[in-house]
């Protein structure tokens, strides 16, 4: 009967974290919200029953010094008043904690007086609990401790961590990411015409790369496809609802032919307040010819994903399906630079946020083309931001090359479309390929 | 016989100079300086004739000097309260070429324009060419006007075909002594700059922009070319070299924003500024290299140390280093 006291002093002195973390005080909470309901039928035929544990729960509630827990569980205590096997389990089940009062608690439970043991049992108990929870939370603050420590042992364990994070030269390479930051705040970088700035680039470049090595597990396929100098343009699928692929092509260019891509990106991505600044400065531009074909005549890697929002908004349903070409745009650009194009298939990007459902409504409100709804997100809040542990391979193709046309041909639309169809077909042919290769998505 | 150039608009600082410069020039004859009021600078060489060009005695102005070159530098952005500017800026252009296509002698007309025109929006690429036209609209403001008054040089154009026209779109100019509008905004103490936008920005350098001035009237060079200094700067790299304290104000209601932070530090911004600093603005100068044939001596990069060096530092020099 006096089970749940009991239970509750158990579970604060053999885990003190566990009585403080709020799902089972709000479960406690719920529990004993739910309870008055049923305590005016079972409480009342047994009053006298009911009325000797209520003195020890009173007790315990100081010590304890949990106000809502153990309102619920005196609240509880009138609907518990149920039959003594339902105590003996509950009491064996809390009695695996190697203090006193679980014994005496099972002995007693299967009694029919429990007053007698329990009510200074109980109060000790909880008060031991309250004492050991109060010295963990001191010893949890390091504060008391520092101040033994001599202050050369502290400056050695800094030299120390400096030494296993930065190498042997430690010194010397704090000096230069010093004097590297110095430059920065004095604003002596350049930036190219277009915003990209090579020293923040690196600097997430290095940021990227655990989600891409270790959380996406990226594996890179056909990296000698991108010529080691010249421009090309990288045509490649677009899916996942945030576009992270583009970020991991960037990667896998700079990190495995150390080359800097050049995305090509919608207007939105301009538009959007910290996207636009960061995109400019990792290189970005709009998407539109001139840009193109600026930087494919300057001799730049120029990524494009043709599908664009059509690709990267599609329903989970349609994954590794792709969606029309756009316009066929960034054939006649690579026509007339010159330069050939490089198809590159990505999977794995469709995992990472399935979506499953769209609010047009909003959307056209905020002025965004889709308002995406994903099995986590909204559902988890921010938590439904991370994105899923897919296993991604990019595969960079064999490059089409556009030289063999005359730069004119570029103003001939059935051969772009041509040619558009036939990136578009080496794609999806490669994307089938690696899925079979793939095998689960996850693992 | 030399020429006789019409500089409007003479009263300004720059245009004080290029008068002067043309004044100094051997091919020219004599150097006429309009403008409603008396110029604070030396304008030896020069002679002034006050006139408003809003109004028709600009024709006689033309009559009567025998003027055959036609500068044009009396579009200002600085006016606040958008009556004021427009007058002069539109309908000064408009009586200004009214006189021009009366006259049988004027057969150059150079147009100081702006790289405004382009406007500056999201859409818009990297760099513009002079072909390219301002995607993202053009509504309000100077940059409407600097389209009007292009559209009515076109016109003009159009119905004298033997008029050689140069329109020089010019990036801003980055100098203490000189007006223009960001390079009041960088004198400022505090820079408020739109919370999660970082524009590029291009500058020109005033002997380059008065080199080209007066090679245009020099020589025959008709078309429209973009003038600015070679490579882009950021806002806040801009703002890192003057050591000046970037305000970040929320892109919603950023003009207000940012000139109630410009009012609080003494200074004041132009009301056409806050497009530019939020999407920024590049152009193409390689019609300016290859047509026009000339290099412009100083990039970007080097006006703004040139600026830093001539203006107080700001509180946060102290902070980088420069090589």
């Amino acid at each position: 009967m006096s089970e749940d006291p009991r239970k509750n002093i158990g579970a604060r002195s053999a885990k003190p974290g566990a009585g403080r973390t709020s799902p089972s005080s709000a479960a406690r909470s719920l529990a004993g919200g739910s309870a008055p309901r049923k305590a005016p039928t079972k409480a009342k035929p047994k009053p006298q029953v009911g009325d000797a544990p209520a003195k020890p729960a009173a007790t315990s509630k100081t010590p304890a010094s949990k106000p809502a827990p153990a309102q619920a569980t005196a609240k509880k205590k009138p609907a518990a008043a149920k039959s003594s096997a339902k105590a003996a389990s509950g009491a064996k089940s809390a009695g695996g904690r190697p203090t006193s009062p679980s014994s005496s608690a099972r002995s007693t439970a299967t009694g029919t007086r429990l007053r007698a043991v329990t009510d200074d049992d109980a109060a000790r108990a909880a008060a031991e609990a309250a004492e050991e929870a109060q010295r963990r939370t001191r010893s949890a603050g390091a504060t008391p401790a520092a101040a033994g420590i001599p202050i050369d042992e502290i400056v050695a364990a800094v030299i120390q961590a400096a030494q296993r994070v930065l190498g042997s030269d430690w010194d010397t390479r704090l000096a230069t990411l010093f004097a590297a930051l110095r430059r920065r705040m004095g604003g002596d970088y350049a930036v190219d015409e277009f915003g990209f700035d090579p020293q923040i680039t690196d600097i997430l470049v290095g940021a990227v790369e655990p989600l891409a090595e270790k959380w996406f597990r990226l594996e890179v396929r056909g990296i000698e496809n991108i010529p080691t100098e010249g421009g090309a343009l990288l045509v490649s699928n677009h899916s996942g609802t945030v576009p992270i692929d583009g970020v991991m092509v960037g990667y896998a260019v700079k990190k495995y032919a150390q080359r800097n891509l050049r995305p090509l990106g919608a207007d939105l991505v301009f538009q959007l307040p910290f996207v636009s600044q960061l995109a400019r400065k990792v290189g970005a531009t709009l998407a539109c010819t001139e840009d193109a074909e600026r930087l494919l005549s300057n001799g730049e890697l120029a990524g494009v994903w043709p599908e664009g929002f059509k690709g990267i908004g599609k329903p989970y349903a349609e994954r590794y399906k792709l969606q029309r070409f756009g316009r066929g745009g960034f054939v006649s650009s690579a026509m007339r630079a010159q330069v050939p194009i490089v198809p590159v298939s990505i999977v794995g990007a469709e995992e990472i946020y399935p979506l499953i459902g769209n609010v047009p409504s909003l959307a056209r409100l905020l002025g965004v083309p889709y308002l995406p709804i994903t099995p986590f997100f909204p559902l988890l809040g921010p938590l439904g931001l991370v994105p899923l542990p897919s296993k991604w391979i990019i595969e960079f193709g064999e490059p089409i090359r556009t030289d063999a046309y005359e730069p004119e041909a570029a103003d001939d639309p059935m051969l772009l479309f041509n040619v558009t169809d036939q990136v578009r077909e080496t794609i999806q042919q490669t994307l089938y390929a690696l899925l079979v290769d793939r095998g689960s998505a996850f693992f | 016989m030399g020429k006789v150039v019409l500089v409007t608009g003479v009263s300004d600082s720059f245009a004080t100079l290029v008068a002067r410069s043309l004044a100094d020039e051997p091919s020219v004859e004599k150097v006429v300086g309009v403008d409603t009021v008396l110029p604070d600078g030396d304008l030896s060489g020069v002679k002034f004739v006050r006139a408003d060009i809003r109004t028709p005695v600009i024709g006689k102005v033309i009559a009567v000097e025998d003027v055959d070159t036609v500068v044009h530098l009396d579009l200002s952005p600085q006016v606040r309260g958008r009556g004021g500017g427009k007058e002069l800026n539109v309908i000064g252009t408009m009586q200004l070429l009214a006189a021009c296509q009366r006259s049988s002698v004027v057969r150059k007309l150079v147009l100081g324009s702006s790289t405004a025109v382009y406007g500056s929006s999201p859409r818009d690429p990297a760099l513009f060419r002079e072909s390219t036209s301002a995607r993202g609209g053009v509504r309000t403001g100077f940059p409407k006007d600097i389209v009007e008054v292009e559209s009515y040089t076109r016109g003009f154009a159009r119905r004298r075909p033997e008029v050689l026209i140069t329109t020089l779109r010019a990036a801003h100019l980055l100098d203490v002594d000189h007006f223009s509008p960001l390079g009041q905004y960088f004198r400022s103490a505090a820079l408020p700059a739109a919370l999660g936008y970082d524009p590029r920005l291009q500058f020109v350098h005033v002997q380059d922009l008065l080199a080209i001035l007066v090679e245009s009237v020099r020589k025959d060079r008709p078309g429209t070319f973009n003038v600015a200094g070679d490579g882009v700067v950021l806002l806040s790299q801009v703002a890192r070299r003057l050591g000046r304290p970037i305000v970040p104000v929320p892109p919603f209601g950023f003009a207000s924003g940012a000139r109630r932070v410009l009012r609080a530090v003494g200074s004041d911004i132009s009301p056409d500024l806050h497009r530019l600093l939020m999407y920024g603005r590049a152009v193409d100068t390689s019609a300016l290299k290859e047509i026009f044939g000339f290099e412009p001596t100083y990039t970007t990069e080097q006006i703004v140390e040139q600026f830093r060096a001539t203006v107080r530092s700001g509180v946060l020099s102290g902070l980088g280093a420069r090589a």
